[in-house]
């Protein structure tokens, strides 16, 4: 199964195997990691499922739709490498994935 | 003070429903809600989009799904009290006294929260400063526009409200919006206006910025704007404004006593009642083993909370199952049949 890094906004990184087909946001919330919330339950309407993607893995990922770039105008603290995390499924292609959980999400 | 049989907090579509489940058994109930309008996520979040999950209903959206609640719900003449948050929970002998943020007591035997992940708020500035000058220079609503008159204005945000309001406003003030990127998710024909109005030089827009920070010590002097890439400018501003939309916060609920488990709140699957007597919870806003949070089940659990309720409001009646096929009192309630 493909390891995801969830990097707490206070530095504490938690290493999760998460199942193809589940998304990023539910690998979190799943394993009880704290900092995404996920009020909307990944129906991409809330914005608290945000996390900021490193660098390198960013161009990597699927391109965002424009529900997801709007959704992001209403995130808290929205940077040049944020993403919804409902809106990215998990696949091989992303073991070794890391994001980083924003100060808070709203 | 207001008197009620039950108050339920929550005019989304599960505490709507739940006022109809209490109607049809005779109980009195009053509704607060947050917002300015009925219908909690289905309206907020979604009302064009479509839903094919109620039963019976091979389509609806979540505004049509809202109009029919409210449509089933008015034989009751309930009183929905809206731009309100309940604030309060406290044990008054055997009644509860719930208290709004506007100061509304109401005294009843019976809650029912059916208040969702929360109460809908406008998201603010991630900027600390920001709390300081909040009402005092820094607004996320406008209540009365000819305030912003020949100041100053900057106004952030992407969708309709900030577009709407920065044409409105820069026809009385010097507004400037700005907002993260160079694309606008409002209406298409409202960025356009807004672009023309650049042009003619009644407004400025500045993308692709985001607040950066605030300057001055009792009022706002000025502020800085910045992009991704750390460019920053100076804005010289009375007033700011942010247009972020609406998060969902569990505010209050916190303070009233009840076990929670992460955000939700525990209940029984027999009338969903809370560790509090007559405080029952149902909805988004409540868990139980193998909860989801489904429409369909919040108004399953609205049912069976009605029936608790019963007790408290009328301790000396017994309550009686009835179907409202053949029921001659819920038709009477529902206003169908005449009583002889
Ligand atoms: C995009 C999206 C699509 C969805 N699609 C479906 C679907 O297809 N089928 C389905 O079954 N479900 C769907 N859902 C889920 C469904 O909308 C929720 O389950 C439903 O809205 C829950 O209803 P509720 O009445 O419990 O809470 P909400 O709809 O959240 O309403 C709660 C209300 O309580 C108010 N409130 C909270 N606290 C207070 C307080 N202290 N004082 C005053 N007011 C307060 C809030 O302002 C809010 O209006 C979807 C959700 C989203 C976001
Ligand atoms: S969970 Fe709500 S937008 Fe991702």
């Amino acid at each position: 199964m493909p390891k995801i890094t969830y990097i707490e906004h206070n530095g504490k990184s938690h290493q999760i195997e998460v199942a193809n087909g589940l998304t990023v946001m539910e690998g979190a919330v799943q394993n009880n990691i704290p900092g995404i919330d996920a009020d909307c339950g990944g129906s991409c309407a809330c914005a608290t499922c945000h996390s900021y993607v490193e660098e390198k893995w960013f161009d990597k990922l699927p391109k965002k739709e424009s529900a997801e770039e709007d959704m992001l105008d209403m995130a808290f603290e929205p940077k040049k490498f944020s993403r919804l995390t409902c809106q990215i499924t998990v696949t091989d292609d992303l073991d070794g994935l890391v994001v980083k959980m924003p100060s808070k999400q709203g | 003070m207001i008197k009620t049989d039950v108050l339920v907090i929550g005019a989304g579509p599960v505490g709507l429903f739940a006022v109809h489940q209490l109607g049809v058994i005779g109980l009195k109930a009053e509704v607060v809600d947050n917002l300015d309008k009925v219908g909690g996520q289905c309206i907020e979040l979604y009302p064009d989009k479509p839903i094919y999950d109620i039963p019976a209903l091979t389509v609806c959206t979540g505004k049509s799904l809202t109009e029919n609640l409210l449509e089933q719900i008015k034989p009751f003449k309930t009183n929905i009290h809206l731009n309100e948050r309940v604030e309060e929970v406290i044990k008054d002998k055997d009644n509860w006294k719930v208290t709004t943020n506007k100061k509304k007591v109401f005294l009843t035997p019976n809650i029912i929260i059916a208040g969702g992940v929360g109460s809908f708020e406008p998201r603010k500035f991630p900027l600390k400063e920001a709390e300081r000058f909040e009402n005092n220079g820094i607004y996320y609503s406008i209540k009365d526009k000819n305030y912003f008159k020949n100041k100053k204005v900057s106004i952030f945000g992407g969708g309709d409200s900030a577009l709407d309001w920065a044409i409105e406003l820069s026809k009385i003030s010097e507004v400037t919006l700005v907002h993260r990127r160079d694309e606008f998710r409002g209406a298409e024909h409202t960025a356009q206006l807004a672009r023309k109005f650049e042009k003619e030089g009644k407004l400025k827009i500045k993308t692709p910025f985001q607040i950066n920070s605030i300057e001055g010590k009792k009022n706002i002097e000025a502020i800085t704007v910045k992009t991704e890439d750390g460019k920053t400018e100076k804005i010289v501003t009375d007033c700011v404004l942010g247009f972020f939309g609406l998060i969902m916060k569990l505010g209050p609920i916190v303070e009233w006593g009840l076990n929670l488990e992460k955000k939700t709140i525990p209940v029984n699957t027999e009338n969903f009642e809370t560790n509090k007597k007559g405080i029952f919870a149902i909805g988004d806003i409540c868990t139980y083993p193998g909860k989801l949070k489904l429409i369909l089940s919040g108004f399953h659990e609205g049912a069976l909370a009605a029936r608790g309720c019963f007790k408290l409001a009328r301790p000396n009646e017994k309550y009686r199952f009835e179907f409202s096929t053949t029921s001659k009192s819920i038709q009477e309630k529902l206003g169908v049949k005449k009583s002889d």
